[in-house]
């Protein structure tokens, strides 16, 4: 009994912690066709931003969620600005440059914060249930999914900002000649999407060993819990995370960790084979 | 087609004539030392200050008059954590550099990969990294210390302070293997028992499963061994979990990067390690070492036991130079085999003739406000590990790494 | 490409027999072979997403397979060509299968990405931890992280105590490109290649006209594979170690980077890029002052900016304007952007 509840906090917090490494990546490829291999480096500076803030004395929540991704939002802005926006509807293009973006990142915070950058400690505690002790933080990253699935959908679905970025994605020579800048609306969805990735950077930031070169973990999850989402960007989302994270902490229980990831992967082949447009290309179609 | 296979063998002969030329003329008034490292890239936290200790080293004994009555010049190349520069790099070093002696190699892989060019080319190559043993070959010195040289100590002490029921993680590539095979050796030898093993690729990084794991073999002590930064998570999710006063932690390589200053105090505090060096240690020697360092480059923080390791490698690299009065590979061979010791930053470093391999002083360690605080002192340990497997006095033309059967 | 074979041949010819002659006496013919190989991996994925509009992320796994093949084998037969042999073949079968796993599944742009990166990070995973002692083929130790050292290199087939490397080694990795520089301009200048251009600018089209697509993007990526594998087992050759990192996601990515800085769509243009980039990352090592990494994205990022189409095509326009000679214009990099329900 006690097991079976760790197991399931694991279990959930499995799938929360994929839902928010991919949320960045997922706005700015669901909504712009933007493959951002930087996507992992957003994160790393998200860990920074945060331990950066808590050390000049900000509390941590406050610098977790807020001035990690207003950093991170704004580096993305100068990005899109400086960079992305010259490579619009070119794919490939735009993933050598964010390549190169990442690799410049790495370069900087090597030589700005150096290999050995002492973290944060969690700050909830863990505590015990039954025989077991649990990660009371995973508890915070569980809610923090939670609310950050609910805020996008309502944002998109609910406001007017939300319709008018869809319109554009969809057909950004209608909403330009309504009078929408599509120009602007990329900018401000780059924006929210390095936001996401910063949020998400300092949400894990406690959690794991913050090297410069830390991001290169995140991508390549991310990535594949994005595209084999499909088309439609949070039911997409939720949906291969929640299949992903079940089938990885599934193995990861029953074997290792590493039969775990390595079931993931082959999840996503044979996910991707049966529906080669992605869950959301069979299932939910037409859904946000 | 004919045109092509005369076109190409007037290249060959023109080449063959011009690969003569090109290798500028060799200075013969300096002495070369070449240094391959990782300097940026993955593997960088150890590379970048190893380097430093090698420009330090070399300032120092330049400063003193260099040796022989010659200055020691550096040929240093950025490898960039890509193995393939790494052969690439031996070769520029031997071949076009001609240096007379290499230090550096981070990795075991990258060692393995350049070893047997400095072998083929005569060059003498220091290899100054803690590492899981085994190396036979003549042409090789190895300054850092090995699983046994760390275990042995290591696991009566953290096994008196807890229990005899040890849970071993360990970082799933050779290193990680041998070592938890050691650990398993001395903790039946002390009378205690290994309750799981489990191993972990480099790039695990989530341990919750883990850690329930753990708690269901319930061990009195856990063992890690576990490297690099994806592996630092499981100490911070270990104390996320509120499990670091249940149950104690002992580790090999926690550190050795300066991993521990990673953590915050909370998470790293009563860690046992077992290393040759500690920023901490209080010798004369020590901090003789950290006012020259802080001299250089304003900041003692990133000194760690690898970049001690290559300090010393340097030093007695010019001890045996110092001794042989000449810079031939041989000679210098033959003047370290001597058993020659220097005084290092981290005690007294011996030469072991058998191995090439380096008797040192082992210090148990807790880590302490991100310090390493020492408890005792084992002086002059010798590298039983791969005394077992290798013996190059009896047999100088080895050539291989023997993994050691315990 | 030009209208009359022969002459195209005996230009390639030429022009590789000067470089072969020329750049042994700048660069030093050990760093010259990997580049050399590093040139022919670029080709492979050039040949398959330049001209068959395959983009694949995991063009890494078939160069590692191609390597571990060879060192697998080499340890176990001890003579290296039939090693050579097997580490062409054995990528060829592998992606053989995987294409046609895709290709029959109708899977296609990032879909089809996402795949073989999937693809390689679970060969990458394997081999990474195979570093217990269980882990076996015949004699040879998968050696996990640290990979496998110390296996018999390239011989004179028939004499395995006849040892092939330095200078020779270079010219016989440096003609291997060229034999494969040759296969790849005969393949696209057949029916064989014509269709898959065809099949890249407009699958449907092509599928309606009768062509069996997903059988010739099978093929075609086999091909490509096969290039990786020797590509691979030459690499092995002249590292004498394999090690995982040839499978790893920043090796794909390299590969890919190679083709796009080049000029996709050409067949110069990845060799170019492939052996550019390798030999800019060599001169950045043996400075010291700032980052590397920071340096070499900075390259890139500006090149992506500036210098969009590559720098083949670049050059090649470049040439056109100087010498005003009226041949077609190089045509501009198609790739469809990824396109969703």
């Amino acid at each position: 009994m006690d097991l079976s509840f760790v197991i399931l906090v694991e279990v959930l917090y499995g799938v929360a912690s994929l839902v928010l490494i991919s949320a960045g990546l997922a706005v700015v490829f669901g909504m712009m066709k933007v493959i951002n291999l930087a996507h992992g480096e957003f994160m790393m500076m998200g860990g920074y931003a945060t331990i950066t803030a808590v050390g000049l004395g900000v509390n941590v929540f406050v610098a977790m969620l807020v001035i990690a991704p207003l950093v991170v939002g704004l580096i993305g802005l100068i990005v899109e600005r400086l960079v992305i926006r010259h490579l619009y509807g070119r794919l490939v293009d735009t993933m050598l440059a964010t390549w190169g973006l990442s690799l410049v990142f790495i370069g900087l915070a090597t030589m700005i914060f150096g290999n050995t950058t002492t973290g944060i400690s969690t700050p909830i505690p863990g505590f015990a249930f039954g025989g077991y002790q649990v990660n009371g933080y995973n508890f915070f990253i569980i809610i923090v999914s939670i609310v950050l699935v609910i805020a996008m959908y309502a944002v998109l679905r609910g406001t007017r900002a939300g319709l008018i970025a869809r319109g554009t994605m969809q057909r950004s020579n209608m909403a330009a000649a309504l009078g929408y800048s599509p120009d602007r609306i990329y900018m401000m969805t780059f924006f929210c999407g390095s936001a996401l990735s910063g949020l998400a950077g300092a949400v894990l930031a406690p959690l794991v060993g913050l090297v410069p070169t830390s991001g290169g973990a995140y991508i390549a999850k991310a990535f594949i819990t994005v595209i084999s989402g499909g088309p439609s960007l949070i039911a997409g989302l939720v949906s291969s995370a929640t299949s992903f994270g079940l089938v990885s902490q599934f193995f990861t229980f029953a074997i290792s960790p590493v039969i775990g990831e390595v079931a993931l992967l082959i999840a996503a082949v044979v996910l991707l084979r049966t529906m080669p447009q992605g869950i959301t290309g069979r299932f939910f179609k037409g859904k946000l | 087609m004919s045109l092509n296979r005369r076109e190409l063998l007037g290249g060959a002969a023109a080449l063959s004539t011009a690969a003569m030329l090109p290798s500028a003329a060799m200075a013969a008034d300096t002495i070369q030392l070449g240094s391959i490292l990782d300097t940026s890239g993955i593997f960088d936290a150890y590379g970048k200050p190893m380097d430093q200790a090698m420009r330090l080293a070399v300032k120092e004994i330049n400063d003193a008059g260099g040796l022989l009555g010659k200055q020691v010049e550096v040929a240093a190349y950025d490898t960039q954590s890509d193995m393939a520069l790494y052969s690439q790099y031996a070769q520029q070093l031997t071949r076009q550099d001609k240096v007379d002696v290499v230090h550096g190699g981070i990795l075991s892989a990258s060692r393995e990969a350049i070893r047997q060019t400095m072998r083929k080319t005569k060059t003498l190559y220091f290899y100054n990294v803690q590492y899981e043993g085994g190396v036979c070959d003549r042409n090789i010195f190895v300054t850092g210390v090995t699983p046994a040289q760390q275990v042995e100590v290591l696991v009566p002490y953290a096994m008196k302070k807890s229990g005899p029921k040890v849970h071993i993680l360990a970082a799933d590539y050779n290193y990680g293997q041998i070592t938890a095979r050691w650990i398993q050796k001395f903790v039946e030898e002390n009378g205690g028992e290994v309750v799981a093993t489990d191993f972990f690729p480099l790039d695990v990084a989530d341990f919750g499963s883990t850690i329930t794991k753990i708690q269901q073999t319930a061990p009195d002590l856990v063992f890690a061994p576990l490297v690099g930064g994806a592996h630092l998570s499981f100490f911070r999710q270990w104390s996320a979990a509120g499990m670091k006063d249940k149950i104690p932690l002992a580790s090999t390589t926690m550190g050795v990067g300066n991993e521990h200053k990673v953590l915050t105090p909370e998470e790293g505090n009563g860690i046992m390690v077992a290393y040759n060096y500690s920023q901490e240690l209080d010798t004369p020697a020590n901090i003789a070492f950290k006012e020259k360092w802080q001299a250089e480059y304003g900041d003692t923080t990133a000194i760690h036991e690898l970049a001690v390791s290559t300090y010393q490698g340097i030093m007695l690299w010019a001890a045996g130079v110092q001794k042989a009065g000449s810079i031939e590979r041989d000679a210098v061979v033959d003047a370290l085999e001597t058993g020659i010791s220097i005084e290092g930053p981290a005690g007294k470093v011996t030469i072991d003739p058998q191995t090439h391999h380096a008797t040192v002083d082992v210090h148990i360690m807790e880590f302490e406000g991100q310090g390493m605080t020492v408890i005792e002192t084992l002086p002059q340990r010798a590298p039983i590990d791969t005394q077992a497997v290798c013996d190059l006095q009896a047999n100088p033309g080895d050539n291989t790494q023997y993994e050691i059967e315990i | 490409m030009g209208r009359n074979g022969s002459h195209d041949v005996i230009i390639t010819l030429v022009v590789s027999a000067l470089l072969i002659w020329l750049l042994p006496l700048m660069i030093s013919t050990y760093t010259l072979t990997v580049l050399v190989i590093y040139g022919m991996l670029g080709l492979s994925l050039g040949l398959i997403w330049g001209f068959g509009g395959i983009l694949c992320f995991g063009q890494a796994a078939f160069f590692g397979l191609g390597a571990y093949t060879y060192a697998i084998a080499a340890i176990n037969i001890g003579e290296s060509t039939l090693p050579m042999v097997l580490a062409v073949l054995v990528p060829a079968v592998f992606a053989a299968l995987l294409g046609a796993m895709m290709f029959y599944g109708r899977l296609t742009d990032v879909y089809l990405g996402v795949i073989t990166l999937v693809v390689t990070l679970i060969l990458f995973k394997f081999v990474n931890s195979t570093a217990g002692p269980q882990y076996v083929i015949g004699n040879a130790r998968l050696g996990g992280f640290n990979g496998i050292p110390g296996f018999q290199t390239l011989n004179v087939p028939g004499d395995p105590s006849a040892y092939i490397w330095g200078d020779p080694y270079f010219y016989v990795c440096a003609i291997a490109l060229v034999a494969v520089f040759l296969l790849v301009t005969w393949l696209l200048r057949s029916s064989f290649g014509r269709i898959a251009v065809g099949i890249r600018e407009n699958e449907v089209r092509m599928g309606l006209m009768g062509y069996d697509i997903a059988a010739r993007k099978t093929v075609l990526f086999a091909i490509g594979a096969a290039i990786a594998g020797l590509a691979g087992a030459l690499f092995a050759n002249w590292g004498e170690i394999v090690t995982p990192k040839l499978f790893s996601l920043g090796q794909s990515a390299e590969i890919i980077i190679w083709c796009i800085v080049g000029g996709l769509g050409t067949r110069f243009g990845p060799i170019v890029g492939a052996a550019g980039l390798a030999y800019l990352k060599f001169m950045l090592g043996q400075q010291s002052m700032i980052d590397n990494t920071l340096i070499m994205g900075l390259i890139l990022v500006l090149f992506v900016v500036f210098l969009p189409r590559g720098l083949v095509p670049a050059v090649a326009s470049l040439l056109n304007s100087i010498f005003g000679r009226t041949k077609r214009k190089p045509r501009p990099r198609r790739m469809r952007t990824a396109r969703h329900g």
